[in-house]
């Protein structure tokens, strides 16, 4: 599984990265659980790559995957 | 489990044995299937079933003589069903058109002596088999003693359709014109097997069954390629039934034998014993239904009514009993079945893994099945086995066991004589359990110092985990080795006398350190004459029994006998002492399956309409979350004025951890008078709807504070300017647990809180820390 997953919440766009003052862009980065590896683009701070993961996809998109694996 | 271990295990599931009406038909036939059908007006359905056992059945089910009506367990609550009846009004019934299936033919030819029932049976299986079949008819019509019933119950025509069916299934009618039918040595010499017919009087045999063990079994008469069926008196009351079983029977044999088989090797029986148990307690006795006209039998509308009393006999006694089992869809020989395959895929997708880790491990269904099924010792075994094989899910049981863990470590664990108890003279240790003091810790302080007034310079107190969590979850690794700390603990005390209150833990103990006596501590309260203060406000209480006093009436007696001295009149909820129920914390349910937990809390609560009077922590607990007025016996025993003890409201993962964290501060600090450092933390302020989200989530509040403090310290969060809300995540252990706060005076306010076990690899500012 190596394409790449929009993993914004909905609300993403109203934070802004508390150390460096900036607005958070689309950023790759890789997920991984229990071996497998997943290319998603998160909203990060482009200064810092300080990275967000919202509820919205922790508890929907991220824990249907973790399960999905869990009893792979 | 091996192949032969699953079949035994399976075997020991009776919900697959026949009906008793099935056993007791020499052809099997299905009467439970066809009641359902008639019942539901699907005669088609209906005639699917007798055309799947009986050959000729629109003959037979016509006169069959119904030995299952005798076997029917109806008749223990009203008449028997009257199945041939019911048999006979579906026979009424148009049937609709059947597609011939082509058989291929075998070699092989047939003779079939005479036309009763026993001789067209034969043929019927046999031409259906793909056999050359020849029937040698007698002078006399066709049917042999089938003429001897009324047209009414049997119209001419009837008997000519099924005839005319058998010639389609191939098989020839010819008249017989040779010698005496009983010396056939010609038609061995034409036909390669020969099948005598005795019930046929235009074709009369002298023949008489064979006095020996084999005949009944397989219709061989000496002669090999000799068989012979519907021997019969011909003056004993005729049993159309027998006769087509036993031409059922010689055909069976003509195959084999045709064959070059064993007549005898891995024969079925005919008919069977069934274990099938069927509870009839609730059955509200019903006769049978009359009928309006005997002559022509039951009308459609009475067929079916009188399908209706059939009590569709089955067993599924233990998923009446758990809500659990009969979430699966299944029963136990079917669990057990899918269970074996879940262990035996290698890739794929584990669908069961949630049926082996969802079981409570109460032992419920075994204490009530017939056949005592072992489901738990199938899951646990399961679980070892998935745990040994690393498949278990990392999130099932992650929890509970570092919950375990916290309790075993330092700070919550304690192993101390009382005050003035020199190291070595405790003869009696309370253990509480890791449960009962963080949920209670005010209760295990009264207790504790009852049990000094009781047991003066002989108590002290061990604080620990009994390691029931690593055991439910498979994981016999760390059980040991929680044994292995309890029994350098307890033997540092100088091996006392164990007073457990939590009937798990005393389980637990009497496996892991048996050389250590354990008692409980209610038998303790109870026998040592300890001041039970009167009952103030209920007076009438239910005990609840958890699941793991199943096998400790002892136990039950010493609480019932604490609650009677309280003044309590005790009212038995269904399912108490050996049937007790698991409220859902059982083999960490709650963990693996929280909301059938939910579903099983919410049963036990409706059980009863009185105060249940818990005696295991958990129960408590699991009975409150579901709304269920509860107390625990510690509340009864010292009773806080001031709160309705019943009416508290469950406690969250966090209020057990720091509750249990807490209980070891205050015994340092009010029994042995040491002076502790509290360590200054974060305050964290949440509304009742964020700490029950926590709570559902797992996530406790320290973590929270870690997550919290690293953030504020580091800059490292994402801050929402319109609201001043900010968000941060921090990995701890195998999860990433994120906060919305926002920093008051009054301490760190709480939005929200959720976590997620995958991991972001690349997080510049993580990596950095």
């Amino acid at each position: 599984m190596n394409e790449t997953v929009i993993g914004f919440g909905q609300d993403d766009a109203a934070w802004i990265c508390g150390g460096c003052g900036e607005k958070l862009a689309p950023g790759p980065a890789t997920l991984e659980y229990m071996g497998s590896e997943f290319c998603v683009t998160l909203m990060r701070c482009p200064a810092c790559g300080l990275t967000l993961i919202s509820e919205e996809l922790a508890l929907g998109r991220m824990l249907r995957v973790e399960r999905l694996l869990e009893d792979k | 489990m091996d192949q032969k271990g699953l079949r035994d295990l399976e075997a020991r599931c009776i919900q697959e044995e026949p009906p008793r009406c099935r056993a007791a038909c020499p052809l099997g036939l299905d009467a439970r299937a066809l009641c359902a059908a008639v019942a539901a007006k699907n005669m088609t359905g209906a005639w699917a079933v007798l055309r799947r056992h009986m050959p000729l059945a629109g003959v037979l089910a016509r006169i069959c003589d119904h030995p299952c009506e005798e076997a029917c367990l109806r008749g223990q609550a009203g008449d028997p069903v009257r199945i041939g009846a019911l048999e006979r009004a579906v026979a009424a019934a148009p049937e609709p058109r059947a597609r011939p299936l082509p058989m291929p033919k075998r070699p092989g030819t047939i003779a079939v002596t005479g036309s009763g029932l026993s001789s067209l049976t034969a043929a019927w299986d046999l031409a259906g088999k793909g056999f050359s079949v020849t029937i040698l008819t007698g002078s006399g019509g066709l049917g042999g003693r089938l003429a001897q019933f009324p047209e009414t119950l049997l119209p001419k025509d009837v008997v000519t359709a099924e005839i005319e069916l058998l010639k389609k299934r191939g098989a020839v009618f010819k008249p017989y014109d040779g010698p005496c039918v009983d010396a056939p040595a010609s038609l061995l010499g034409e036909f390669d097997a020969v099948c005598l017919g005795g019930d046929d009087p235009s074709l009369p045999l002298s023949l008489t069954a064979p006095d020996s063990t084999e005949f009944p079994v397989t219709a061989a008469l000496e002669t090999p390629g000799l068989f012979a069926c519907g021997l019969g008196a011909d003056d004993a009351p005729y049993s159309p039934i027998r006769a087509a079983a036993e031409g059922r029977r010689a055909a069976l044999s003509v195959d084999r034998f045709l064959q070059k088989v064993s007549l005898t090797a891995g024969r079925p029986p005919e008919t069977q014993a069934t274990r099938l148990y069927t509870n009839i307690d609730g059955a509200v006795p019903l006769p049978a239904v009359p009928m309006a006209d005997p002559e022509t039998g039951y009308s459609p509308d009475e067929a079916q009514e009188e399908a209706g009393r059939c009590l569709d006999c089955q067993c599924l006694e233990c998923l009446k009993a758990c809500p659990y089992l009969e979430a699966y869809k299944g029963y136990p020989k079917v669990y057990a079945r899918r269970v074996y395959n879940n262990l035996s895929i290698v890739k794929g997708h584990h669908a069961d893994n949630i049926l082996i880790n969802s079981c409570m491990l109460c032992g419920l269904c075994t204490a009530i099945c017939p056949e005592d099924f072992p489901m738990a010792d199938l899951c646990l075994s399961s679980r070892r086995d998935m745990t040994g094989k690393n498949v278990m899910p990392p999130s099932a049981h992650e929890f509970a066991l570092l919950d375990m863990a916290f309790a075993q470590g330092e700070d919550c664990a304690l192993a101390r004589p009382a005050p003035g108890v020199p190291d070595g003279a405790v003869k009696r240790a309370f253990f509480p359990g890791c449960q009962l003091a963080g949920l209670s810790p005010d209760g295990v302080m009264a207790a504790y110092g009852a049990l000094r007034d009781l047991f003066p310079g002989q108590t002290g107190i061990l604080l620990s985990c009994c390691g029931a969590p690593a055991r439910w979850a498979g994981r016999e690794d760390l059980f040991a080795a929680s044994m292995k700390t309890l029994r350098a603990s307890w033997e540092g005390l100088g091996k006392p006398e164990i007073v457990a209150a939590c009937p798990a833990c005393m389980d637990m103990l009497e496996e892991g350190l048996p050389e250590a006596r354990t008692v409980s501590l209610w038998e303790v309260f109870d026998q040592s004459g300890l001041a039970v203060p009167a009952l103030q406000g209920t007076a009438v209480l239910a005990p609840l029994d958890p699941c793991t006093a199943r096998n400790r009436p002892g136990v039950r007696d010493a609480v019932r006998s604490l609650l009677r001295k309280a003044g309590a009149e005790l009212v038995e909820p269904p399912y108490s002492g050996e049937l007790a129920k698991c409220c859902g914390f059982g083999g960490l349910m709650s963990e693996a399956n929280p909301e059938l937990a939910k579903t099983v809390a919410g049963r036990r609560a409706a059980e009863s309409p009185e105060d249940y009077a818990a005696y295991c922590a958990m129960c408590r607990d699991r009975l409150a979350s579901a709304g269920k007025r509860a107390l625990h016996l510690l509340d009864l025993l010292f009773p806080d004025e001031t709160q309705d003890p019943a009416a508290q409201p469950a406690a969250t993962v966090t209020k057990r951890h720091d509750g249990r964290a807490a209980l070891k501060r205050t015994i340092l600090r009010e029994v042995y008078g040491e002076s502790l450092q509290e360590e200054a933390r974060l305050q964290l302020v949440m509304s009742p709807e964020t700490a029950a989200r926590l709570d559902a989530r797992r996530i406790l509040e320290d973590d929270l504070r870690q997550l919290i403090a690293q953030a504020e310290a580091a800059k490292a969060y994402f801050l929402r300017p319109e609201t001043g809300h900010k968000l941060a995540g921090r990995r701890i252990g195998n999860v990433t647990f994120w906060a919305e706060y926002e920093m008051t005076d009054a301490g760190c306010l709480v939005h929200n809180a959720y976590c997620h076990r995958m991991r972001i690899k690349t997080d510049a500012k993580e990596a950095r820390q």
